[in-house]
């Protein structure tokens, strides 16, 4: 008759779940922010200062059309070459000058959207994007973006952050940040 | 709860999401932990809404009614 060996008992029993687990800080959240129509923006906007709001370290990666919301709304042409300067005059870059994807209507659509909002006491994605800007929220514009488009710091907004690549957004998302693509 | 107790209040009538729960974070931040947090808002949503905020926060809701579409939360900074 053979013998088994018992297991070994741990030395140590496992350390007890953390009682205020449910306390702990939320996730950060990394909002990568791609798209430049006025009503992606505004669910940016909303999501950024929210996030904040609930206690989380929120950054937002500012890239392609996302990145246009983030040019200062007095600049009309922004670029160094022909096309760049071409492609701001056919998209109008800034936060205020944001199109609607459906139901535009050369402006219609986003005069009427703004008008509801103000009857609705809905804060305008400007208004949002300054209160996540006091509420701490980082805005991580991207290079690649910058230089394609023949942006300068010059061109954006103040309070940015300094530009970075892919390979922060994806070091953030491999530390666990609650990722949203918008 | 009496008034004496309560801080400060946010009135966050009229407003739509996301500014009641902004004002609040906004607010709470300026008070000592223990005191009191009272917040009246209008948005049908707010509800829902500062249930999540409190859990996730931690700073729990420790009265909270609902009158004339008015609802008003009394929350204590942890």
């Amino acid at each position: 008759m053979t013998l088994v060996a018992e297991p070994p008992v741990p030395a140590t029993e496992p350390a007890p779940a953390a009682e205020d687990a449910a306390e702990a800080k939320p996730r950060d959240i990394l909002i990568i922010c791609y798209s430049g129509e006025l009503e992606k923006t505004w669910a940016t906007m909303i999501l950024a200062t929210t996030g904040a709001a609930m206690g989380a370290k929120v950054r937002v990666f500012l890239t392609f059309w996302g990145l246009q919301s983030f040019v200062k709304d007095g600049k009309r042409i922004t670029g160094q070459n022909v096309m760049q300067k071409m492609m701001s005059f056919m998209q109008r870059p800034g936060i205020s000058h944001r199109k609607l994807s459906k139901m535009n209507f050369l402006g219609m659509g986003p005069w009427m959207m703004n008008k509801l909002a103000k009857q609705y006491n809905v804060s305008s994605p400007k208004e949002l994007l300054e209160i996540a800007q006091a509420m701490g929220v980082e805005f991580m514009p991207c290079q690649m973006t910058m230089d394609m488009f023949g942006l300068t710091k010059d061109d954006m907004i103040e309070g940015l952050g300094e530009p970075v690549g892919a390979a922060t957004v994806i070091a953030l998302l491999q530390d666990g940040d609650a990722p949203l693509f918008i | 709860m009496s008034t004496e107790q309560i801080a400060q209040t946010v009135d966050a009538k009229g407003l739509s999401c996301p500014m009641p729960i902004v004002k609040t974070a906004q607010a709470i931040k300026g008070l000592d932990s223990g005191q009191l947090l009272e917040v009246l808002a209008t948005d049908a949503g707010s509800v829902k809404d500062f249930a999540a905020w409190a859990k996730t926060t931690g700073n729990p809701i420790v009265e909270q009614s609902a009158d004339a579409g008015v609802y008003r939360f009394v929350l204590q900074k942890k």
